[in-house]
């Protein structure tokens, strides 16, 4: 398909850490099926070192959002929480080699997601990270001031 | 690798003797239809020869036949020239909420210019209601428009029934045909339409060329100003290849009409039982009642139809879908909003639509395909039966 490049194609032909972990740390949810994108994410996470230690999404959506998932489900793994909590779209589309401009703002929920999934475990275990500071998992509209138009 | 074509609504391939008769008119008998010498009448006698085909097609007169570069210049020509020329009687244009973005974009475009447009709503099969035409229509209207055939679900209009509606009132009446041509019967004479709006390459005719049906005596303007062709009612130079091709794709289509429904009809009701006996929450849209014999557009639920195509196109099957991420204004299909489906639904919605060199190995194929592709992106979605949306 000539409009993804041959990462995102692969990310989505291919998709890594399909699924839903049992008894998950975190889970964190994004999007709706009304808008077109919708992602969970569960991960699990070492309680004495914050490191991620697996994660695992579902989505339903387009190609980009499939791609994007799976890239930012890879990105956190191994990664302590606070680490994960500084991982932007930005850097997952980077890490993709670029997304059509036009599926920028729509299709790239992880960000969001990994807060959510973040967020509850924090709130589970009674922890706090500088990351999550006034961050509501139940915003519909997250700005994403620091994602370009064109990549 | 196997390729499958399944979007004949979104074009079709010129077929060998469309292309046999076109080739000559491009080097050998290339003249000016216009110039009086043997060369240029010998283009001007291939385009007289065309217009009779594709006016026999649709059981017109001869002289009621006009050549355009497309459908959407038909459709384009209907609203500016009709408005145009019946201003003084009014400023009220009505047409459908599912019509083809030809008519909907030229209404916008002219309701910025003082013309108000009604778009009158469809039932859940895709039908409009004659009570509703019938309850739009005022003392201003100038035009109706209201497609023949849908492209997206395939319904068919009773066009005969809202023409009628239409001229009690003394209103101009247009259809948008391009998908009904050479897939329903159409006669315009027992339809009774002022306006009809054709593309050849819906019909195994080439890209480029259109035709539009004019009722004698429709008060309609020009749209294209120069020379004189098409009886001074089109201007530019004929497409004289183009148009040679529509005429026999046109003639092909008549025909073949009785044979290309029966059999393209019975393909797509075994593609519809084999998509339903192998894959699970599936819902076909529109209605099995008055349709595009070919046109199949299922809704696969928890999933998203771009994610689909995709896939598809990957096993070589082209298809098409009313996903909003697959548009480029990611807007969910209008059409099918209109028909009440939920947004969700119609992100998962794909259009098949079946032709002429369709076989049953090709469908079978699909099926295959498409079962492993849907239970794959259902494994991966976010939603599901038990989740629920």
């Amino acid at each position: 398909m000539a409009m993804y490049n041959d990462k995102v194609m692969d990310y989505f032909l291919h998709p890594h850490n399909v699924g839903e972990i049992e008894n998950a740390d975190g889970t964190g949810v994004y999007g709706s099926p009304v808008c077109g994108d919708m992602m969970q994410i569960t991960i699990s996470v070492d309680k004495d070192t914050d490191v991620i230690t697996d994660a695992k999404f579902k989505t339903f959506g387009c190609g980009s959002a499939i791609a994007s998932s799976s890239m930012a489900t890879d990105m956190i793994i191994g990664k302590t929480v606070e680490e994960a909590l500084n991982v932007s779209n930005k850097q997952i589309i980077e890490e993709l080699g670029g997304l059509p401009a036009i599926k920028i703002h729509c299709s790239v929920l992880a960000d969001h997601a990994i807060k959510s999934a973040i967020y509850d475990y924090a709130k589970k275990n009674n922890k706090t990270y500088a990351g999550l500071e006034g961050f509501d998992p139940d915003a519909d509209d997250e700005e994403q001031e620091d994602t370009p138009e064109h990549i | 690798m196997r390729q499958v074509y399944l979007d004949y609504s979104a074009t079709t391939p010129v077929k060998k003797e469309v292309l046999d008769e076109m080739l000559p008119y491009f080097s050998e008998k290339f003249g000016n239809p216009s110039s009086l010498y043997d060369l240029g009448q010998e283009a001007a006698a291939g385009v007289a020869q065309a217009r009779g085909r594709v006016a026999h097609l649709i059981n017109a007169n001869t002289n009621e036949v006009f050549f355009t570069s497309c459908g959407s210049e038909a459709d384009n020509w209907a609203f500016f020239g009709v408005t145009d020329a019946q201003s003084a009687k009014g400023k009220h244009v009505i047409t459908t909420a599912i019509e083809h973005h030809a008519i909907l974009h030229s209404g916008e475009y002219l309701s910025k210019r003082g013309i108000e447009v009604t778009y009158l709503p469809v039932d859940h099969e895709g039908r409009v209601h004659p009570e509703d035409l019938e309850k739009a229509i005022r003392p201003d209207t100038v035009l109706v428009s209201v497609m023949l055939v849908n492209n997206e679900v395939g319904t068919v209009q009773p066009i005969k029934e809202l023409a009628a509606i239409a001229h009690k009132h003394g209103i101009t009446f247009h259809s948008d045909a391009v998908q009904g041509l050479g897939n329903v019967p159409i006669d315009v004479k027992d339809l009774g339409v002022d306006l009809m709006s054709f593309s050849s390459h819906k019909i195994y005719g080439p890209k480029g060329v259109g035709a539009m049906y004019m009722k004698k005596g429709t008060k309609i303007s020009n749209y294209l100003h120069g020379g004189a062709q098409e009886s001074a009612r089109r201007a530019g130079t004929e497409n004289t290849a183009g148009i040679v091709g529509f005429g026999k794709a046109a003639e092909l289509a008549e025909q073949n009409l009785e044979s290309h429904i029966k059999n393209v009809s019975s393909l797509r009701d075994y593609f519809i039982e084999q998509v339903k006996k192998n894959i699970p929450d599936v819902i076909v849209n529109g209605t099995m009642d008055g349709r595009h014999p070919g046109n199949a557009n299922i809704t696969f639920k928890y999933i998203e139809g771009e994610s689909i195509l995709i896939l598809l196109n990957e096993k070589g099957i082209y298809i098409s879908t009313g996903s909003a991420c697959s548009s480029k204004s990611l807007a969910p299909s209008h059409v099918l909003t209109a028909l009440g489906i939920p947004v969700e639904m119609i992100h998962g919605s794909i259009r098949f639509t079946v032709g002429d060199f369709t076989t049953k190995e090709d469908l079978d194929y699909t099926v295959e395909c498409l079962t492993d592709i849907v239970k794959h992106l259902r494994e991966i979605s976010s939603v599901n039966a038990e989740k629920g949306w």
